[in-house]
């Protein structure tokens, strides 16, 4: 391969990387607020959060991408980049999945310890941010790097829409060279090696976090 | 929002066609994936690490990378290696394998709850390693595994729209076929969005029914 077609690549990655981050933490930010949201005393902010669950959960996130990129903006007047699009539809896609893992996560926290914090006289967001929390986010860490995963294997969708990410420069090199099987075996190779390093990553977290709460 | 449901009456013949070539799409791709993932899953117990590492390898591979990726894998290399496949044979072949390495996963932890006295009781009853298989293992496994699997077939559905890509007309590409022509972007894609809903609600819906069935 030429170096031009190696810079290409190499944006490529950059491109999905920025993506992964970028929607990550929209996916997280969603994920906590939604999930919260849903353990929630009052009946209509649980009905609300499940209703943003089962919605983003039961479409497609490939209908999902093509509804904000072609949809959203003329009905709000939005001028999206396609990275902040990509973002917000990424995001909003697996931070539904990741709600259900956060709900999943508080409700697993023994009942006694919100009982014991209700005892100690703590408001509800106290209890929420020093008892409930720290405890349960360690427990979540194995699922969202699950989810973490298949979010970069979903950042491959925005390619559909003519985003330089790796998959899509993968597909103008093909195009380039003429050469499909080498060209699609680096660029699996390469995703493959994120997710490899994403798990790893991870897993240094939860059992930093886990150190942190013994 | 300007909504227009001359739009939505237009749209709907192709809807119609492309939900059939989903719906297709769907069944095909679980069967692929059910019936691989299981041969994955009998591979994995055989004793020969020289079987069981590549199979680990391979499936953990595909799994950990892109659909997307695997489908232009699959649709620009078979025909260089002079198999030449439909673009929906592809797009059915790439699903079924990406989830085989799924229904793996599910198919050996249904084979590893089966109780180790099922095992013992069939050596004692002097049955052949196939038929301990057939007659003790597997229906029971299968049963295990079977609301495992419909979730997957669920997943499978919202994979469906990446054939798009590789030119099959689903329900995503004919509603952006029918876009490009009306120039009208929210009813087609709301309407699908929609269907895709329902479709997922109503797969729930059976295999909660399916799952009590089995447990009975």
């Amino acid at each position: 391969m030429t170096s031009g077609l190696w810079e290409l690549v190499l944006k490529g990655i950059w491109t999905t990387v920025q993506l992964l981050v970028f929607s990550a933490a929209l996916g997280a930010a969603v994920s906590f607020a939604v999930g919260i949201a849903r353990t929630h005393r009052l009946w209509i902010v649980r009905f609300l959060a499940g209703f943003y669950t089962e919605v983003f959960r039961g479409t497609s996130a490939l209908v999902m991408i093509f509804w904000v990129f072609f949809v959203l903006p003329p009905a709000f007047g939005w001028q999206l980049v396609p990275m902040w699009a990509g973002t917000l539809a990424l995001g909003l896609t697996y931070g539904a999945y990741g709600s259900e893992i956060v709900r999943g996560g508080l409700l697993a926290v023994d009942p006694a310890q919100r009982e014991g914090g209700i005892a100690l006289g703590f408001t509800s967001g106290q209890r929420l941010r020093k008892i409930l929390l720290p405890q349960a986010v360690p427990e979540m860490i194995p699922p969202f790097s699950n989810l973490l995963v298949e979010l970069l294997k979903g950042t491959a969708l925005v390619s559909v829409m003519g985003m330089g990410d790796l998959a899509f420069s993968g597909n103008l090199v093909r195009l380039a060279l003429q050469e499909s099987a080498e060209i699609y075996t680096y660029v699996l190779l390469i995703y493959f090696v994120i997710a490899f390093l994403l798990t790893r990553v991870m897993r240094g977290l939860e059992n930093h976090l886990k150190a942190g709460v013994r | 929002m300007n909504w227009d449901w001359n739009a939505v009456r237009d749209f709907m013949p192709l809807f119609r066609e492309g939900l059939l070539v989903t719906l297709q799409a769907l069944v095909l791709g679980s069967l692929i994936s059910f019936t691989l993932g299981l041969v994955w899953a009998l591979l994995m117990r055989t004793p020969t690490r020289w079987v069981q590492w590549p199979v680990g390898i391979v499936t953990e591979f595909v799994r950990d990378t892109p659909l997307l990726v695997q489908l232009f894998f699959l649709f620009y290399v078979l025909p260089e290696w002079g198999l030449t496949l439909s673009a929906m044979a592809t797009g059915v072949l790439a699903i079924g394998l990406h989830y085989s390495t799924y229904t793996m996963q599910v198919y050996r932890a249904g084979i590893e709850a089966v109780p180790a006295g099922q095992w013992e009781a069939a050596t004692a009853l002097n049955l052949s390693k196939a038929r301990t298989w057939r007659a003790v293992i597997l229906p029971q496994a299968v049963r295990r595994v079977v609301p495992a699997l419909g979730n997957y077939v669920i997943s499978m559905l919202k994979d469906t729209p990446l054939l798009m890509a590789i030119t099959v007309l689903e329900m995503l590409g004919r509603a952006r076929l029918f876009s490009q022509e009306h120039f009208r972007f929210t009813e087609p894609l709301t309407v699908i969005g929609v269907a895709f809903i329902v479709i997922s609600a109503l797969a729930s819906f059976l295999l909660r029914t399916l799952e009590r069935r089995l447990v009975r």
